[in-house]
This record gives structure tokens, sequence and C-alpha cells, in this order.
């Protein structure tokens, strides 16, 4: 562990999304993350960036992991958190998303980690409010950390990033993450593909710069990083795909399709899993995955991005 | 009233294309003569004289698309309201669509509305009745009784007619009456979640996408009932190439067909929605820049017949949400002309062709004598300051509700006063 240092410059205020980050502003992120990763392993996990900070968790939408690794971040840094979730919240009431940040505002949180079921909600509550937001997904718009803690585990496994072929697996329309990780991991320089059933691939999906497929066969070849991606439980019978019979068949990751892949090539999930569905159990626990590190990664990224924010908090 | 003489003025007739200096006299209502290349003819006795120093005069604006809230979503907009905005906007007459509560689907409801308008409105306001009862899109409304009330055009407003069966009697049956229908063509189902054009920015945004078939599916269908049953048919709103060509191709073949745009769709586009910005958030959706262009050139081409204002106020609660949950629509009747003037100023659109698509076409769609400068013709007119250039101030315009997709941009173009029947019932006042 190295003596603390002065927090290097973090020029944003908010995350709210990949896009619009430098490619410095990634790095520093992923570097700061490395030591979060440290501060984790030891026994004594606590740091003070956050002391005396009030945190809240606002989940629009359900989610365990996402918010147990921000709630266990907040907590190691010092700050006191609130989980805030729909089904306990007056927005069941009826309460517009506007009026949600405008309450919270006046309680006088210092930073507030959102998700919501709609593209740009976590933005439109940014703006009403004086505290610092991060995006812990909109819609199908970005998911930053859940990217940069895909790349900081790539990163650490593999040492680098740029040159590194990772394909994207699934139901690519309606993801938030293969949203943020395609900005991210070219923006580092690695090349990514995507691949899927047209049904779950967006119309103008080529524009991002990646390549893509529709045959697992032909996009896993020469990959370094396989991602697979969750398919939700009502897109799966007939309205984007057929039958999870038929989605297995063709995209869900076995030990013959990894084997398309480079010999070792990783493979990564977000979660939560539908095994069977998009990925085999053995591949999911098998020597290639890395889908437990991911979570451990997850923690260090967002104490990483909590205390990149904390020295835009006021008085700080 | 005194006769009026609007001298000293560049006038302007979008029917025959004429533009000369002259004057215009007013007289019970009406235009009763016009002195073409004489700014200043002598006024006949008793007569008052109104200078136009020189600024344009031409017929009044006709808008064939705009939704009131009146009855039922007064809080978002009223007869009084709507006509107040569309004054300052150069609009002397509009036809509200029928998408109330209650809807406009039966006689009664269009004598309300004509009667609130007629004790409430500053200028001319025709209802347009449902093409089906209750906007359900499944039995037609009483087209017949619903004209002689005065029903001007007939149309689900911002809904479109799914089942083609209906869709092929109610044409049918609108022939007999010559009743003119108007379809917003959108298939519903293609649309499913979509919220804006589907496209490399939806993919961005992440944003379920709307495609361009979605227009043409049901655009090319009623073409073919069109054909089918020969009934008067207006394709409101049409956004994109495809549907330009479809819209060439019938009139070519003499159908009688004729189709609309919204100012919207000829001057914004879907960048414009950059942030997620609701107030871009329109049905049909903005499109690419190059459906935009190509839009312009028809309307030039005169294959588009009216620019329309699509005029749909939304307050904060419909508004101020995430994208995909706020309401469809923009406020336009202050900035229809403004608006058109941007690409007569950038070269795109021939003045008289613009001036044509918000005037006299119109008119003639709708069987009003209005939108022309003759005498004769009723004395709607407008007097227009082409070169002033401003930013507007959405806190400035009249409408109630605030969501323009104009705010802060800059504008060329005022209207200065506004006659209805002769009386003056705008004048513009610099703060």
């Amino acid at each position: 562990m190295s003596a603390p240092q002065p927090l290097p410059a973090f020029p944003h205020r908010h995350l709210l999304g990949i896009e619009g980050l430098s490619r410095l502003d990634m790095q520093l992120l992923l570097d700061m993350a490395d030591e979060a990763v440290e501060v984790s392993r030891q026994v004594e996990k606590k740091k003070t960036t956050l002391r005396g900070r009030t945190q809240v968790n606002l989940f629009f939408e359900p989610s365990t992991r996402t918010q147990s690794s921000f709630e266990i971040a907040g907590k190691r840094l010092g700050a006191d958190v609130m989980n805030m979730s729909v089904g306990s919240s007056s927005v069941k009431k009826g309460e517009t998303l506007i009026d949600t940040a405008i309450t919270l505002n006046a309680m006088r949180p210092d930073i507030i980690i959102v998700r919501h079921h709609q593209a740009g909600a976590v933005k439109l509550l940014a703006q009403k409010v004086e505290c610092s937001v991060v995006n812990a997904g909109d819609g199908a718009h970005e998911h930053p950390t859940q990217a940069l803690l895909d790349a900081l585990t790539i990163r650490r496994r593999r040492g680098r990033i740029e040159g590194l072929v990772v394909a994207i697996c699934g139901d690519i329309l309606h993801s938030r993450v293969a949203r943020s990780n395609i900005i991210l991991l070219q923006a580092l320089g690695a090349r990514v593909r995507c691949i899927g059933p047209s049904t779950l691939l967006p119309a103008g999906i080529a524009g991002l710069g990646v390549e893509v497929f529709t045959s697992m066969r032909e996009g896993l070849a020469g990959a370094d990083i396989i991602m697979m991606l969750r398919l939700q439980r009502e897109r799966m019978n007939g309205s984007f795909v057929p039958s999870v019979k038929e989605y297995f068949r063709f995209f869900g990751l076995d030990e013959e399709k990894l084997s398309y892949a480079k010999p070792d090539a990783l493979v990564m999930h977000p979660g939560p899993m539908n095994r069977g569905v998009e990925i085999a159990s053995d591949v999911a626990d098998g020597a290639q995955s890395l889908i437990r590190e991911q979570v451990e990664m997850g923690v260090a990224v967002r104490m990483a991005v909590l205390e990149a924010l904390a020295r835009h908090l006021p008085n700080s | 009233m005194r006769p009026q003489l609007l001298a000293n003025a560049e006038l302007i007739d979008p029917a025959s294309g004429r533009r000369e200096r002259g004057a215009v006299l007013i007289r019970d209502g009406a235009i009763a003569d016009i002195a073409w290349g004489t700014a200043s003819p002598a006024a006949p006795e008793g007569a008052e004289t109104v200078d136009c120093a020189g600024h344009w005069l031409l017929p009044g604006l006709i808008d064939m698309r705009a939704f009131i809230g009146e009855p039922g979503a007064e809080h978002r907009e009223t007869l009084r309201t709507a006509s107040r905005a569309a004054a300052a906007g150069g609009v002397t007459t509009l036809l509200c669509m029928p998408n109330t509560n209650p809807p406009i689907d039966d006689p009664a409801i269009v004598d309300f509305v004509k009667r609130r308008a007629r004790d409430t409105a500053i200028v001319n306001v025709h209802p347009a009745a449902a093409l089906t009862k209750g906007i359900a899109g499944e039995e037609m409304t009483e087209i017949g009784l619903l004209s002689e009330a005065g029903a001007l055009a007939f149309s689900d407003g911002v809904k479109s007619v799914r089942n083609a069966r209906v869709m092929r009697r109610a044409l049918t049956y609108a022939r007999d009456f010559d009743a003119l229908v108007m379809h917003h063509t959108e298939d519903a189902d293609l649309v499913g979640d979509g919220v804006m054009n589907e496209g490399e920015l939806s993919s961005r945004l992440g944003l379920m996408g709307i495609p361009r078939e979605a227009e043409t599916i049901v655009l090319e269908r009623d073409l073919r009932l069109v054909r089918m049953t020969g009934g008067r048919y207006h394709a409101a709103l049409i956004t994109q190439p495809q549907s330009i060509e479809l819209i060439e191709r019938a009139k070519a073949e003499g159908l009688p067909v004729t189709c609309g745009a919204s100012i919207n769709h000829l001057v914004l586009n879907e960048n414009d929605i950059g942030d997620y910005r609701s107030f871009f958030k329109l049905s049909p959706p903005l499109r690419h820049e190059d459906d935009r262009l190509a839009l312009a050139e028809a309307l030039d081409a005169g294959i588009i017949d009216v620019v329309v204002s699509d005029h749909n106020p939304q307050d904060v609660e419909t508004k101020r949400l995430p994208f995909a949950e706020a309401a469809d629509g923009a406020i336009g009747l202050e900035t229809l002309l403004a608006g058109g003037l941007r690409l007569v100023n950038g070269g795109s659109v021939r003045l008289e062709r613009l001036l044509h698509a918000l005037t006299v076409r119109p008119a003639e769609l709708l069987g009003l004598p209005a939108g022309r400068l003759t005498a004769g013709a009723p004395a709607d007119l407008i007097i227009v300051d082409p070169d002033v250039a401003y930013i507007l101030d959405r806190a400035s315009l009249w409408s109630r509700c605030k969501n323009t997709p104009f705010e802060a941009a800059r504008l060329e173009g005022r209207v200065l006063a506004t006659y209805v029947a002769g009386q003056l019932v705008y004048q513009y006042a610099s703060a």
C-alpha cells in the first residue's frame, strides 16, 4: 500500500456515462481502482475519504449486486450509505422522478447513485440536484461502472486492453452494459465485436465502430475476451427470439462455442446469469471464467469512482 | 366599422404569386379592393389609413393541424389561449384536432367547439371531427351530420386507423359527402416501444427506434384504398423520402391525394434531441438531416401541399420526464412563419412555395375562401417584417404551454399585425 497521495484530478462532478470521459479519465479511474483492490484485500478495509458524507443509493429498478457493491464501496470509504429502492418509496405513489430528486436534494446528500429503467433519466435527475450523481444504469443507455469493472478485470488479467479482441454477445439492443463497454474498450484500444441475432442488434450499431456478427462461430474466431449478456425473461419466448432452446443452441456459450475463440480466451458476464440460456454452467464455472473476479473488481471500481468524485464535493 | 386602407405595403398574393408594392382596402370584414402597384392610393372618404411602412402584407396563415385542450385539457390550452398564440404567429385560421376529452366525434361537440371559438377565440377556429367514434379506430363517425355541423375534415388526429377495413369504409363513405379524410400514417405495432427515429443515434442514446417503414406501410396501404374507393385523402404528416415518392406517384396517377409536413420536420432533425430533450419528442419522430433536406426539397417542388404547425401543448407534468415517458408534441403556432422563413433564407424553399403551402393550399383543401389576396376574400391579413432578427424567449409566447423546440433559437421574421375579418386582433409591441 503506497503512502496517501493527493487525489489526482478527475474533471467531472458526475459520472453519467463513459461517453464524455477522456482516455486519461478512464485510465485514472482504473489506476485508482487498482489501489482500491489492495485496500479491499486488507483486514482493515476502511478509509476516511468520505467520512461524514452521505451517499444515497436510489434504485428505481431492482438490483442486488450493483446496489450492494455501491453500498460496500461507500462504507469502505467511510460514507453513511442509505438505500432507497422503489418498492419502499413514494415513487410507487405516483411521485415523478423530478420531485423525487428535489425531495432528496433537500436532505443534502453528497452523492446519489441512481439506477432507472429509462435512458437519460439519470442525466435528467442530475440536472435537478446539487450533489454528485453516479449512473448505476439508465435504461438501455449506459452503465459506466460495469464497463469500468470489466476493463479493470481484463487489464489486471491481461496486463493491457490495447489490441485485444473483445466479443460482446447476446442482447445488444437492450443492453446498457454493451453500450458502455463498446465506448470504453474502443477508447482503450480494443477491437470490439458484437454478436447476436439480428432482432437483438440495434439498427445503427455498426456506426459505433464495432464489427457485427450474427454467427458465434465467425464472431468468436480469434477473440481474446468473450462478454456474455443477460437475456431478459420477457424477451425469450417469441418476441425477439423464438425460444430459450433455440437461443441457447445458436447463441448460448457452451464448450463448443468457446473453442471457436482463442485457446486462452476469457469469459465474462455482468450477472445475474441465466444458466442454460446465454451461458452453460460448465463454462460459467470453468477455468476461463472471470465472472467471480468481476464482482470483486466491481467494489474496487465503485470505490475509485466515489473517491474521484469526492474532490468535487463541497468543502472538500 | 369604418373602411380601412392598409397602405404602403409590399403585397404578396400566394394564390397568383404576385408580389408588388400596393395597398388593400378593407370594408365589412372583407377585402374590398386592391391597389397593385400604387403604394398609397387615395383613401375613400371616411376610411382609416394604416401605414404598413413597406412591410409585407399577405393573407393570414391557415394551419391545418393544431391540438387544443378544449374540451378536457384546458390547463394546457383553451381555444382562447390557442387563438392568441395563433394571432401572434400570423395564423388567422386553424383546424383543431379531435383528440379532446370527450373527443370531437359528435355533432354536439362540433357545435360546442364552434360556439366556444366564436365567443372566446380571436382567430377563425374550425374543428376537424374524428374519423372513428371515440377515436377508437373501429366504427366511422357520422360524417354527414358532422359535416353539416361544420367539421371541415375527418381525422383521428394523433392516432392511426389500424384496421384496413374500417379505413376502406370510411374513405368510401366520406366520398359521398366529398369529405376530406386526414390520416396520421404510423403503424402502431411497428412503432412498438419506439420513441425516436431508428438509426445510429437511437443506438447511441439507448432509445428504441421507430423505423421509417412505420410511416410508409400505412401510407402505402391508404393509397391503395384511395385508388379503390376514390375518397379524398390527406396524409397529415410525412417525414421522409420514401413517403414523398409514394405521394408523388399517387398524384401523377391522378388520385385525390394530398399531404402535409410539419414545420418541425422541415426545420429540425433528430440531433436536436441531444441529451434527451423531451421537447423534441414528436410523433412521427424527428428524422435524419437527409430526410429533412428531402422534405424541404419536396415542399419547394410542390409535392408537399401544406405546412402545419402541429401545435401540441404539453406541460411540465407531461414533458419533464425521462425521454421515453414524456408526451409527444411541440407547440408551434407562434413560430410557424419564422420557422418557414428559415427555409427561405437558407435557400432551400422559395418564398412563394412556402406561403402557398401556408395559405391558399390549405384553404383549397378545406374549402375556405381565405388565403388569397383578392377582392371579396375575407380580410384575414397579416403584416410581416421579414428582416427583423431575434432570439426566441419562450416566456414571451402566448400559448399556455411553453414546450417550444425553438427556445433560444435565432429566428428571422416577425408578425407585426394580424387582422381577422378586418379586425385588428394582434399587434406586436416591442418590450
